[in-house]
């Protein structure tokens, strides 16, 4: 055995033991191999969202439990109070993509690593680029982006004959912190409870009631709200709308604040405070970050090597007063807007003389459908469109020359997806048109 | 449980789309606004304008209550639903300057589920109910305007008086307002 094939056994001794042999929490079907480190090693591609706080947790622990293949997505640049938890990065790399930072970093210390980074948005990708991963691996702190990617992991499952096709699945793994508390959660879309089934779960944003704002301020944080949202549409100091991020519109607010405060005898503001506010920050906590993206790369290698069982599925933690988890099985939402429906195909024979009239009778009229008042709406071009909605007067006067179109006319593709709301059905169903024809003349 | 992928399963960068037309997909809060507003079940008192008919997250309501202090009167409230609706609630303004207690000079609307209170279950039309109560019972309990809502704690005829000056347009209190008459 040469000496570089000695060292790299040792390197991964502790991964052999748990991936070539059984054991008492093994996986009722787990078959040990060692052709399962190769996997990891050398096929398994995967993505990690966010190089923030537990984006660089993520990638240093996936790393260090041998994955080769991760790309990361991150829009964010490095800011200098990232530095004291985000700790891939150092001083210098102030003002550059987390992304690629964190790529390089990773790369240059974890030999054989090959971390891909993208400076840009989740929204910048479409589906051929999202299939090409077994798992992801999500640490944002943006509840839009999560709804997002978990809306295209769904829309990419596929189904025959309304049975989930499993290899359309990709897990997806999400944390999330927020002070000293976190969850982590293992979503199997179309199998388990998505983002849009637990909507409820996600803390709101905090809001103070209008009127204790405007009228019984007990708290700083309301004479903050009150100059923020009474005070600054009132009197707009700069003729801009109000920047977080620009230091003399945080200054005119901390001012503004204080004399409220002191006219309600109310203490506690300060200039920090009201940074906090007025962008909702919650003081990152390092360490939570640390138990987190630890619980997730545990949940992926589960998942990529089948070696455990994966969480089932949610998991909740807690360290303000010594540590607390609990985890239970977040449930699928049977009426789930994104999750809950198989893609419905609706098959369209002549798409140059099918009228859209004809297509809201056959939706009222098919016995699969039997709908009452639909209204229609779709994306084309990335701009929402709305087809036809009868129940509102100012919208269906101005749709009903739609009717009369057809679906070519109107722009609508082979493959387009319509949005049908209906009071028949809890949530809003996607048909899929599909040309049968193939000499459509397109426009 | 399954197994998800087998160890051979390579996936490929770039193949080709199964699914034709590849095109940018509706968010969940389009389909849910979607929802929203075609199964919006208006009292009669109230009706909405689209001022883009593409564009269901942007729109105007009116209320013109039919009794009531306000009965006299046609009020504007303008609703922008923003891309993590139903996590977060609308911004609803109220276009019309109005003598209420719960509703300030800038169109700031006191109602908890605009708030506080809201939660992804409520829809529009909660939003709507809301407000039409709104008009019904003002509420000088949790006052915007705090002289609006001494008056009519302490004085509901001189309240009513003052209504209606305000919606055939006119000063109360020194504050102009502009006639909303229906
Ligand atoms: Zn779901």
């Amino acid at each position: 055995m040469s000496e570089f094939q000695e060292s790299n056994q040792k390197r991964w001794s502790h991964l052999r033991k748990v991936l070539e042999r059984p054991g008492p929490f093994s996986h009722p079907e787990f078959e040990p191999s060692s052709e399962i480190l190769d996997f990891i090693m050398s096929s398994c591609k995967l993505l990690v969202i966010g190089a923030g706080g537990l984006g660089c947790e993520l990638l240093k622990d996936l790393a260090l439990l041998g994955f080769k293949n991760i790309h990361v997505i991150d829009m964010d640049t490095i800011d200098l109070s990232n530095l004291n938890r985000q700790f891939l990065f150092r001083h210098k790399d102030i003002g550059s993509s987390k992304a690629e930072i964190a790529a390089s970093f990773i790369n240059k210390k974890i030999p054989g690593c090959q971390v891909i980074p993208h400076f840009s948005k989740i929204q910048d990708f479409d589906e051929n680029f999202y299939r090409q991963f077994h798992i992801i691996v999500c640490g944002l702190d943006s509840i839009v982006a999560r709804r997002w990617i978990n809306g295209m992991l769904v829309s990419m499952l596929n189904y025959d004959d309304g049975v989930l096709d499993q290899q359309s699945v990709i897990p997806m793994v999400d944390g999330g912190t927020e002070g000293f508390k976190g969850n982590a959660r293992v979503i199997l879309p179309g199998m388990s409870a998505c983002v849009e089934c637990t909507l409820d779960l996600y803390p709101p944003q905090v809001n103070y009631p209008l009127c204790t704002i405007a009228n019984t301020p007990r708290l700083p944080e309301h004479c903050i709200e009150y100059v923020k949202l009474i005070l600054w549409p009132q009197e707009n100091p700069f003729n801009v709308p109000l920047d977080g991020d620009d230091t003399q519109h945080i200054a005119w607010i901390y001012e503004k604040s204080m004399e409220r405060s002191l006219q309600f005898n109310i203490p506690g503001i300060t200039y920090r405070l009201v940074q906090g506010v007025v962008k909702h920050i919650i003081p990152a906590v390092a360490s939570t970050n640390a138990v987190i993206a630890g619980i997730c790369a545990t949940e992926v290698f589960k998942i990529a090597t089948s070696c455990c069982v994966p969480m089932n599925n949610y998991m909740v933690f807690n360290d303000v007063d010594g540590i607390y988890t609990y985890t239970y099985e977040a449930e699928k939402k049977e009426d789930c807007l994104v999750c809950s429906q198989t893609p419905q195909i609706l098959e369209i024979k002549d798409p140059n003389k099918m009228k859209l009239r004809q297509l809201l009778e056959l939706l009222a009229e098919s016995a699969a459908y039997q709908m009452k008042t639909p209204g229609l709406t779709t994306v084309i071009d990335g701009r929402n469109k709305t087809l036809y909605m009868a129940t509102i007067k100012s919208i269906e006067e101005r749709t009903r020359d739609n009717l009369n179109k057809s679906l070519v006319e109107l722009g609508l593709r082979d493959g387009q997806d319509i949005l049908v709301a209906d009071v028949t059905s809890p949530t809003t169903l996607i048909i899929k048109l599909k040309y049968v024809i193939d000499d459509v003349e397109m426009k | 449980m399954i197994k998800l992928f087998s160890l051979k399963q390579q996936k490929k960068d770039g193949e080709p789309s199964p699914r034709p037309g590849n095109q940018k997909k509706a968010s969940a809060a389009q389909l849910r606004i979607t929802k929203d507003i075609n199964e919006l079940n208006l009292p009669k008192t109230c009706t909405t304008e689209f001022p883009d008919p593409d564009d269901l997250l942007t729109f105007k309501l009116i209320i013109c209550p039919d009794e009531g202090f306000y009965r006299t009167g046609r009020f504007i409230f303008s609703f922008k639903v923003g891309p993590n609706y139903p996590h977060e609630p609308p911004k609803v303004k109220c276009e019309t300057q109005v003598y209420h207690p719960n509703i300030d000079q800038q169109g700031n609307v006191c109602l908890n589920i605009l708030r506080e209170d809201w939660k992804p279950v409520l829809t529009i039309n909660s939003i709507v109910y809301g407000l039409q109560y709104l008009f019904l019972e003002p509420n000088p309990e949790d006052p915007l305007n705090k002289e609006a809502a001494e008056v009519l704690t302490n004085n509901r005829r001189l309240f009513e008086q003052n209504v209606q000056k305000a919606i055939r347009g006119g000063y109360v209190g020194g504050i102009y307002f502009d006639r909303c008459l229906k």
